[in-house]
């Protein structure tokens, strides 16, 4: 990768940062209620978030820079079993319709802000709570890594080395939440989520037309696993099938259980809310689909990476203008976390 | 009406069903456009449930 810095992408880059950041802060004042002391405002936003908000906060955060940069590196490695991240989130969504409402009411009724109120609501049990809490914390640690990386690999394509900028990226973001609790992350998906839909969009038009439409594209990805051999095509290996459906259902099951998603789910006003975001949410399924196909698309555009989490990155820069390749890392890299508990 | 929701484990979690290259559509082997076509059609089911639910009371 060039280590020459990328200034037009780079300043398009800090501008949509410091937009973000000053949303963050002034989410505060958002929709802000009159119990502003008691931690539902803070962790929930006052329970308050409609359909579309919803929308936008559990897209934003369920579908994050590891749909982005994670799951397109995956199929570049890999081919059709990096793809399970496709069943798994669709058939998330019947369960998150039959069940969520009814954690949403319990947890509503009861003042519950997290898994773990619940957990010592209904069992009474200072000991599953805190297993509950922790498994929480633990499991989000990889997802907060993964954020990171995605930071880290935009970053590093416009020519920026070292970790000091990622450091104070993090400080910052890490500011405005503490700041703002869950309004922070509600207003900037807003912003986040419309710049991605655009880059996603235009991404899954125009490279296809500048490498020779899907078909191209498939047979690209489909010689470079034959040359490569190993488990990797363009369809699964028979040994592959049980594993991609067990991983796709195991992670359906576990979605909504963590932390940063179920914080969308009790944050919501109603249990219809949530209902209407199980029909409304797969929207961004697609989104991911086409997004995990960019992985194909660096074969056809002959790309070649040192790290398969490049492979987006270097797809835009090689195939875009400066400007937009930048107005594309911003999309990603202002995919956010939750909140630190 | 609820066993609606069952379809797209169903129709998803039987892999060998769709593990192939063929039928493609528009440059799509058939294992990609067969997952595609499943996000509007769960949406599509989900949303079948809902309508014939009796809604909540007001709160």
């Amino acid at each position: 990768m060039a280590e020459r810095i990328d200034w037009i992408a780079l300043t398009i880059f800090l501008f949509f940062f410091a937009l973000v950041t000053v949303m963050g802060f002034f989410a505060a004042r958002w929709k802000s209620g009159p119990v502003s002391a008691h931690l539902d405002e803070w962790g929930l936003g006052g329970r308050q978030f409609g359909t579309w908000i919803t929308w936008f906060l559990v897209g934003g955060d369920f579908y994050t820079a590891y749909t982005v940069i994670a799951v397109p590196a995956l199929v570049y490695a890999v081919g059709a079993y990096g793809f399970f991240a496709l069943p798994y989130t669709i058939i998330v969504y019947p369960f998150v319709f039959a069940v969520m409402p009814v954690l949403w009411k319990t947890a509503h009724a009861n003042g519950y802000v997290t898994a773990a109120d619940v957990v010592h609501g209904i069992y009474n049990s200072r000991g599953l709570e805190l297993a509950v809490a922790i498994t929480g914390m633990v499991a989000t640690m990889p997802y907060i890594a993964l954020q990171l990386i995605g930071m880290g690999v935009v970053i590093k394509a416009m020519g920026l080395s070292g970790e000091l900028p990622i450091v104070a990226a993090f400080i910052v973001l890490a500011l405005y939440t503490y700041s703002s609790g869950l309004r922070a992350p509600a207003l900037i998906a807003f912003v986040k989520d419309i710049m991605i839909y655009i880059v996603v969009l235009v991404a899954v038009v125009v490279v296809p037309a500048k490498l020779g439409g899907y078909g191209a594209v498939f047979a690209a990805a489909n010689e470079a696993f034959t040359a490569k051999g190993g488990d990797t095509g363009l369809i699964l290996k028979p040994s592959q099938m049980l594993p991609y459906a067990t991983l796709a259902f195991g992670s359906a099951l576990a979605a909504f259980m963590y932390p940063h998603t179920l914080t969308g789910i009790f944050a919501s006003k109603s249990a219809d809310t949530i209902r209407k975001n199980a029909i409304l949410l797969p929207a961004y399924t697609l989104l991911l689909g086409l997004i995990a196909l960019l992985g194909y698309m660096a074969y056809a555009a002959n790309i070649k990476v040192t790290s398969n989490n490049d492979v987006v990155p270097v797809l835009f820069k090689v195939l875009f203008p400066s400007w937009f390749a930048g107005f594309a890392f911003s999309a990603i890299a202002s995919a956010r976390w939750c909140r630190p508990r | 009406m609820w066993i609606l929701l069952l379809l797209p484990f169903i129709g998803l979690l039987w892999v060998p069903f769709y593990n192939s290259l063929e039928p493609a559509l528009f440059g799509f082997p058939f294992f990609y456009w067969y997952q595609l076509a499943w996000v509007p059609i769960s949406s599509l089911l989900i949303w079948l449930v809902y309508r014939s639910r009796t809604p909540d009371e007001a709160p």
